[in-house]
């Protein structure tokens, strides 16, 4: 009885790992097509669809300007406040610019927009093939010879990461005026001042380690959304269960990948 | 008579899981025949279909369409073989993004270089062809579900292809619509030869239709012939499918309602 108990135990994380390194090599292996249709058929003459692409850059990108800048503009006066809140007993309110300007644009900027993306953009996605998935549109689309890979996801995954890293740059200057806000009307520092002391204490690094970051979180993004879109089964029940787990997942990597990143320009940038 | 195979299967054997759905499948289809897949439901036939266009991987055997082997072809040699197949699945599977027009559309303008007028103008005739003539804009979804499957067929024949394959193409229409799709898959067997490959439940429509008949039950082929082999074959489960009789051990209609009497009276 023990034994038997014991031998389910270990059947089960056994069942559960080998399921877990399947997934993962099945979705390797979807990023490793995605990126051949995107980067190296191009070159042989495969066309890339930018119709298609065009019109995800409008779902994924210009419908989500409004909720990322709103998000932003928080966070900007969150820090601002913290920041505010802390160097004011030292008398170096001004410094604040500083700190919220660089966590902005290197950290906070990218992280959030990516995981506001992946919440409603990744799950889009995932919702989207997953459906299609069901309805038996993507067999359709192989009988007719068209491959899924690049009529579907290619578009998908280039819009999202040409309009994520737009969008975090958006985010990066609405959070900052965040900051300023702050600044200007409690803890009363002048414009310019504020203005020159963010100038100041930015670089160029700052931005594109950002940049960076948000093409990484996008090629995440989508392909994940993509991933849990094509591996739906067993109906519309089905189709929840992987949209759920696209975004779970998606915010997970997301914030792993950031931990990875920080870690490697912290060290050598 | 010298008759071509174009589609021959060898010893295909499918599992989904641990489930055995297709045990030992050999068929050979000739050049411009119309053979029907009979059998029950769930026996494998949408399965063995799925397989003949390569949307499935067979667990072991053969599936050669024109001499090459489907399972075994890479990514561009198998769309040559697929622009030259049509497929209406069971339901429809139109996209659901797109309108009606798009739909058909599309094969044509993924697969060849025509101007746009003369694709508009080839969709109309399909649609025109299956009755849909006056829902180009309509989406799927503002179909009805036998509206729907004629759709589908408009866009499986969109190429004209060689060998169409049918998941039940007249399941859920009505009677009339239903003859008139005979016609048509009847019309387009006439007219322009195209080999078919027919799943239907609907007797009257595989005597009319068919060439020859496979009988199918629980993933194997009974028998393969023409309507007057099938009719006198002695088997009991395709003299049972024939003459539509309900399983043995199942109670009849007049058992089932006198137990109930005595039930309810008892
Ligand atoms: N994706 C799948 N995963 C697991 N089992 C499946 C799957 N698709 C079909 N099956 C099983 O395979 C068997 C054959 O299914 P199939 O759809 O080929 O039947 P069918 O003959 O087309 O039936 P119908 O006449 O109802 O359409 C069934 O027992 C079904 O339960
Ligand atoms: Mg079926």
């Amino acid at each position: 009885m023990k034994s038997n108990l014991l031998n389910n135990f270990f059947a089960t994380i056994g069942r559960k790992t080998l399921k877990g390194l399947w997934e993962i090599d099945q979705y390797t292996r979807l990023v490793g097509q995605t990126l051949y249709w995107m980067a190296a058929a191009p070159l042989k003459g495969h066309k890339i669809r930018f119709r298609s692409t065009i019109i995800q850059m409008v779902r994924f990108g210009v419908d989500s300007i409004p909720i990322v800048a709103t998000i932003a503009f928080f966070i900007g006066i969150i820090l601002g406040m913290q920041a505010a809140y802390q160097l004011k007993p030292f008398g170096a309110s001004i410094y604040m610019a500083d700190l919220v300007g660089v966590s902005v644009t290197r950290e906070l900027g990218p992280m959030l927009t990516a995981i506001v993306l992946a919440g409603r953009s990744g799950s889009a996605i995932a919702a989207e093939l997953g459906t299609m998935k069901v309805s038996e549109e993507i067999d359709a689309l192989r009988t007719m010879g068209l491959n899924p890979i690049p009529y579907l996801a290619v578009p998908r995954v280039l819009s999202m990461m040409i309009m994520l890293p737009s969008l975090t740059l958006i985010a990066d200057f609405v959070g900052i005026l965040g900051g300023l806000f702050v600044g200007i009307f409690s803890e009363h520092i002048d414009f310019w001042l504020y203005f020159n002391e963010t100038t100041r204490a930015l670089v160029l690094k700052d931005f594109l380690t950002g940049l960076i970051k948000s093409g990484v979180f996008a090629l995440l993004v989508a392909t994940i959304g993509c991933y849990q879109g094509f591996s739906v089964s067993g109906g519309a029940e089905g189709v929840g269960k992987r949209t759920t787990t696209s975004v779970v997942t998606s915010i997970f990597m997301i914030i792993a990948a950031n931990v990875l990143f920080t870690g490697l320009f912290y060290s050598t940038l | 008579m010298d008759k071509k195979p174009i589609i021959e299967i060898k010893e295909l054997h499918t599992y989904y899981g641990r489930a055995h759905v297709l045990k030992g499948i050999n068929l050979t289809i000739y050049e411009n025949e119309t053979i029907a897949i009979l059998g029950r439901s769930g026996c494998g036939k949408s399965t063995l279909l799925r397989h003949m266009i390569g949307l499935n991987q067979p667990g072991s055997g053969e599936i050669l369409i024109k001499g090459k082997n489907i399972p075994k072809l890479n990514e561009d040699k198998k769309t040559e073989v697929l622009k030259r197949i049509g497929m209406l699945f069971q339901n429809g599977a139109l996209f659901n993004s797109m309108s009606i027009a798009d739909n058909v559309a599309l094969p044509l303008r993924e697969h060849t270089d025509l101007e746009e007028s003369t694709i508009s103008i080839m969709t109309r005739m399909k649609l025109d062809l299956v009755g849909l003539g006056g829902f180009e804009g309509f989406n799927p979804a503002q179909l009805s579900g036998g509206m729907r499957k004629r759709a589908g067929l408009a866009r499986a024949i969109a190429m004209d292809p060689e060998i169409l394959f049918c998941d039940e193409p007249s399941a859920g229409l009505d009677p009339i619509v239903a003859a008139g799709i005979d016609q048509l898959l009847l019309k387009l067997k006439q007219a322009f030869k195209m080999t078919m490959v027919v799943v239907t439940h609907e007797m009257a429509s595989v005597f009319l239709i068919a060439d020859r008949i496979a009988m199918m039950n629980e993933g194997q082929i009974l028998a393969v012939g023409t309507r007057a082999e099938i009719e006198n074959n002695p088997h009991s489960f395709i003299q049972q499918f024939l003459h539509r009789e309900p399983d043995k051990d199942k109670v009849d209609r007049e058992t089932f309602l006198q137990n109930l009497t005595s039930e309810i009276s008892g």
